[in-house]
């Protein structure tokens, strides 16, 4: 056998295909080309510089002028450059990439909400109204909790909101309140949320389950700490058996637990966080609920909460006016305020609101199942391989570590890059940071994979397992197959190159 | 569940594997007290014939097809089908965040490509991959001059979007970022001399937007001396994007914050739009927010990879320049799409024909009422006086099918019956007659 | 790489070197080796104080920044520009690449430092 044959022999779900070479959209750039044609103007003509005056614009320097078909190209060869959900399964931890269902994207472009202003008089504005008003209450009642701001536009912006009413109810009570208790399992958004609230941040360490240490809890909650900021279930996939203790001990002091509802896909129909004594928390609809994740971005971060903090909600609030119709609430004085203009990413509420209609009760509930049925197949399948740092029991995702592997020089990023090889996306790599060596292989399959794309994945990693002691040069120089090599993030980090510049003598002329 | 590629049997054997009797036992970790014994009491599950359905009656329930004369940081443009078309790819839209740049190299040229273009419109050396919008782009942008200067105070002209100057007050609340509001002048530019009265030793930013509020384009470069006279950085919000096209970039500024939802982007009731800051290359270590750098793999072939990540929350923690993680990735791809499109001439042209509705409208109106702030330039919006309430104006104009402008007595009450109005491309010289005609009576 | 001798370490891995009053500081070899290629650093300017045991600025690599810690009180008198534009130098060559000179405050600041011969000890047992 080749080399070649020998690095790809075990690889069943790919095979190498041709992939269109593009430059930048700069570098097909001529003068005199373009894609659009102006429908002619109505009014009289203008004498821009006369308008202006010295607010007049002298070119748009280097801006492309191409064509249509130039434009479609260029984006649909860069397209097929990507990895996505639609290819094959998406395992990264704690990001939940699930299906996203066409009929929201054909929804969210419907004239009527697609075109809508949002200072549109509210008397035209009740279908956009209605649609937030009825994710709201289908949110409320997944999550247990009392009231909702569909405001904050990703994850880390609802944890900033949620921290701001913990801030706001203790302000209101007179208390002075300044720490934060955080675990070390937590997402990096939370100590950077803390900070940003004003907070000082105290972490709290796990215990050898992976889960709260009460003792540690019980001794480091006293009167100066507002809130704990919880994952769950945690960042290892694992449910925090002892919520009721947590949620106890917070509120025997005085203080709020805020949990991060970003595995919330882990509890959807079986479990409610306002059941479990959560005072505040936000959801991810780009991930619970299928809104996209477009490549990073756009989120949607809702905040939900129990009625003690009902007052301190972002302007506006959505409510019922008198006339039967629904309006906007701005008269709310002891609001932490706005937290982004308008209210919120609505797109991504007609999508989540979409989702919920397409699964109804049942379909949310399997959805839940599924979801973690997934993850704990592929512990079963990976475990004897892997090592298991904790043991507790996984709910959607699980966590395994590259212990075995590291003693031949194989880390938990390179298997990652070997995976690539095989066709798959890489798990999360190095987080949560509670395993030793930031080892940790954080895998979450969500519900939307068949058993044939587990039963791959797991051939793929048990090979790899088996690369790692006879051929681990083949992990270390991964990827192989993919368009590019491993990228020199070190020249990139010390001379960073982040704008495209003509090259000298070859500027536009202006 | 259609969306579910299970069968029972699969899921049976799955569990017979794992060795859990039923799907239960991988839950009863779960103290049962809180386990969730019914259904949840949302809607039924539904066809998808009956989810259009019901998003139909919502999407009737609205102003479809109406003329739109509302601006106010949210712009009615055409957006060109080959926008939907190229975002539409799964590959585009169903991509996570490129952390693994191997298998995420469109998506992160495309981001450097977004960039770019961003440089060259503001003026500007570097420009991030987005933020959430225009108004949370303040909010990062005062936090970042507090970062660079070591000061404490922000100065915002009152002329900066209500809304956004709300957000940094939010935003600030509880840094002990103190901030001061500065009047404007009458001709709808903020007052100089007040301005400069307000920064003292502690002013770490002056913020200003240009055009403002109410479409009057700012005398940047006096602004830029004023604060850079007394140490403190200049930071320009641009809430029209399009403005660009026409308009001298700010390139006076030390921070441009931006609202590119002009740019192929849906009204979409407020959201989701794409927040830009962009600045000077020697601030760029405390840009907040994800960076897309070019580079070179392993054999030495051009690349692009996430950069400078050690300023982000998942390494700094607490002490990271912004908790933004999620940004606003597709809708940057609609907005470098659109770019593109436009690009070097039609963007141009374009703002010229926005510039001349809004100074046909004004013409207009200025027959039959009041048009505000006269002595300074204008983009596409312009504020109107009148001795009725707007609403009442606005209502009859409901009736002709046209969404008129922005009554602005919540937000400023010291200018009686104003409205802000927008004029752009997609507005018609006849609905511009039939709106300037209502306001007549 | 040999540790010189005329050097004072912490177990924060810096170094110091004195003269007269002037501290001059970097990061030890073992250092750069463990943090692998370092992309930046930020250093205070000159005339702020840094604090023994303190952080005083911050060295990056591409996944991690690391705190820099203070061998000695003082003011800072000079800051090497060149590693802003070449931080590589670190990697290169730690000990001959200085960070920052300080005007000591406290000289007895230097006693409980290590010498060159205990610091190869102390990193030979952390591993």
């Amino acid at each position: 056998m080749s080399a070649n044959d020998q690095m790809n022999s075990k690889i069943k779900k790919v095979t190498k295909h041709i992939s269109q070479n593009e430059g930048l959209i700069f570098e097909r750039s001529s003068a005199g080309k373009a894609a659009y044609k102006l429908a002619p103007l109505d009014v009289p003509e203008v004498d821009a510089a006369k308008l202006l005056g010295a607010s007049l614009r002298d070119g748009l320097g280097n801006m492309p002028e191409v064509s249509e078909f130039e434009i479609i190209r260029h984006f649909t060869r860069l397209s097929t450059w990507n990895y996505a959900i639609d290819l094959g399964m998406y395992p990264l931890g704690s990001c939940t990439m699930k299906y996203n269902a066409r009929v929201n994207e054909v929804v969210v472009r419907m004239d009527g909400l697609a075109s809508a202003h949002p200072y549109l008089p509210e008397s035209v504005a009740q279908g956009a109204l209605r649609v937030m008003k009825d994710l709201s209450d289908a949110l409320i009642e997944i999550t247990g909790m009392d009231a909702i701001t569909l405001q904050p536009a990703a994850g880390a912006h609802g944890e900033m909101t949620g921290m701001m009413l913990v801030r706001a109810y203790f302000d209101a009570k007179g208390e002075k309140r300044n720490k934060v208790l955080i675990p070390d399992s937590a997402h990096g958004t939370n100590p950077a949320t803390a900070a940003m609230c004003g907070y000082q941040v105290e972490n709290l360490k796990s215990n050898s389950k992976g889960m709260v240490d009460i003792e540690s809890l019980a001794a480091q909650m006293n009167e100066d700490v507002a809130a704990l900021m919880l994952t769950n279930p945690n960042t290892l996939g694992v449910f925090e058996e002892e919520i009721h203790k947590i949620a106890d001990l917070m509120h025997q002091k005085g203080g709020l637990l805020y949990m991060d509802g970003a595995n919330m896909n882990a509890l959807v129909g079986k479990a409610r966080p306002g059941d479990f004594g959560v005072d505040v928390m936000h959801l991810n609809l780009h991930k619970t609920f299928s809104t996209p994740h477009g490549g990073g971005g756009p989120g949607s971060g809702p905040v939900a909460i129990k009625k003690h903090l009902e007052l301190f909600l972002p302007t506006p609030v959505i409510a019922r006016k008198k006339d039967g119709n629904l309006g906007f609430d701005y008269a709310r004085p002891k609001s932490i305020g706005r937290v982004k203009a308008f209210y919120g990413n609505f797109g991504m509420h007609v999508r989540a609101l979409a989702y919920i209609l397409a699964n109804g009760p049942d379909g949310l509930r399997q959805t839940t199942e599924d979801a973690v049925l997934n993850a704990n197949y592929i512990r079963k399948k990976l475990e004897d391989v892997y090592d298991l740092p904790f043991k507790s029991p996984s709910m959607h995702e699980v966590v395994l570590s590259h212990r075995l592997q590291a003693v031949n020089g194989v880390k938990t990023g390179d298997i990652a890059k070997r995976l690539i090889d095989y066709g798959f996306h890489p798990y999360t790599t190095a987080f949560p940071m509670i395993v030793a060596d930031h080892g940790a292989i954080m895998i979450e399959p969500t519900e939307s994979e068949p058993k044939e794309e587990l039963d791959l994945f797991i051939d793929a990693m048990r090979n790899i397992a088996e690369e790692a002691e006879t051929n681990p040069e083949i992990i270390l120089n991964a990827p192989h197959n993919a368009r590019v090599q491993r990228m020199d993030e070190v020249t990139a980090n010390r001379k960073p190159v982040l704008r495209w510049k003509p090259e000298a003598g070859k500027a536009a002329a202006d | 569940m259609r969306y579910l590629p299970k069968s029972p049997a699969d899921r049976e054997e799955m569990l017979r594997e794992i060795g859990a009797p039923n799907i239960d036992e991988l839950f009863s970790h779960i103290p049962a007290e809180y386990r969730f014994k019914r259904d949840l009491n949302v809607p039924r599950q539904m066809a998808e014939s009956e989810i259009i359905d019901y998003f139909k009656q919502r999407s009737e329930e609205m102003a479809a097809g109406f003329g739109i004369m509302l601006g106010a940081g949210s712009y009615y443009h055409y957006r060109p089908v080959i926008i939907d078309s190229l975002i539409s790819r799964g590959e585009f839209f169903t991509a996570y965040t490129p952390y693994q740049a191997e298998i995420s190299q469109g998506t992160l040229q495309a981001v450097f490509e977004f960039q770019s273009m961003i440089c060259e419109l503001t003026g500007m050396e570097v420009a991030n991959a987005s933020l959430y919008d225009g108004s949370t782009g303040v909010a990062e942008g005062v936090m970042m001059a507090v970062r660079l200067t070591g000061r404490s105070e922000t100065v915002i002209a009152r002329s900066v979007h209500p809304e956004y100057r709300e957000v940094l007050t939010t935003y600030a609340q509880h840094q002990s970022m103190p901030i001061r509001e500065v009047a404007f002048g009458e001709n709808g530019r903020v007052d100089a001399k007040a301005l400069d009265a307000a920064i003292t030793d502690k002013t770490a930013c002056v913020v200003i937007q240009s055009p403002n509020f109410f479409g009057t384009i700012e005398d940047v470069a006096t602004i830029a001396e004023i604060a850079h006279k007394k140490g403190a950085l200049l930071i320009v919000s641009i809430a029209e994007a399009l403005s660009l096209g026409i308009v001298k970039p700010p390139t006076e500024a030390d921070i441009v914050t931006m609202e590119a939802q002009s740019f192929g982007v849906p009204l979409g009731f407020g959201g989701p739009y794409v927040g830009v800051i962009a600045t000077r290359e020697k601030f760029v270590r405390q840009i907040p927010g994800r960076l897309v750098g070019q580079t070179v793999d392993k054999q030495g072939k051009r690349g692009f990879v996430l950069t400078l990540s050690t300023r982000e929350q998942h390494i700094r923690r607490e002490k990271a320049t912004s908790n933004i993680c999620t940004n606003q990735g597709l809708v940057a791809l609609m907005a470098t799409i659109y770019m593109t499109i436009y690009g070097r001439e039609g963007m141009k042209e374009l703002a010229k024909q926005n510039l001349a509705k809004a100074a046909y409208a004004s013409g207009e109106f200025a027959k039959k009422a009041k048009v505000l702030f006269g002595g300074a330039p204008r983009f596409n919006e312009f504020v109107v006086q009148t001795s009725e309430d707007s609403k009442a104006i606005n209502e009859r104009l409901l009736d002709q099918k046209i969404i008129g402008g922005l009554p602005l007595k919540k937000f400023y009450p010291e200018l009686g019956n104003a409205a802000l109005w927008c004029c752009t491309e997609l507005v018609s010289r006849e609905q511009i007659d039939r709106a300037a005609k209502a306001v007549q009576k | 790489m040999a540790y010189p001798a005329d050097y004072r370490y912490t177990k924060e891995h810096e170094w110091i070197k004195v003269e007269s009053d002037t501290g001059t500081i970097g990061i030890t070899d073992h250092a750069q080796e463990a943090l692998g290629d370092i992309v930046f650093v930020e250093l205070p300017k000159p005339g702020s104080d840094v604090e023994a045991h303190k952080s005083f600025g911050t060295v990056e690599s591409v996944k991690a920044v690391s705190e820099l810690f203070a061998p000695a009180s003082g003011t800072v008198t000079a800051v090497n520009d060149e590693l802003t534009t070449a931080p590589e130098k670190i990697n290169s060559d730690a000990h001959g690449s200085w960070m920052i000179k300080i005007k000591l405050k406290n000289p007895g600041d230097l006693n409980g430092l290590m010498n060159a011969a205990d610091y190869e000890k102390f990193v030979a047992e952390e591993k």
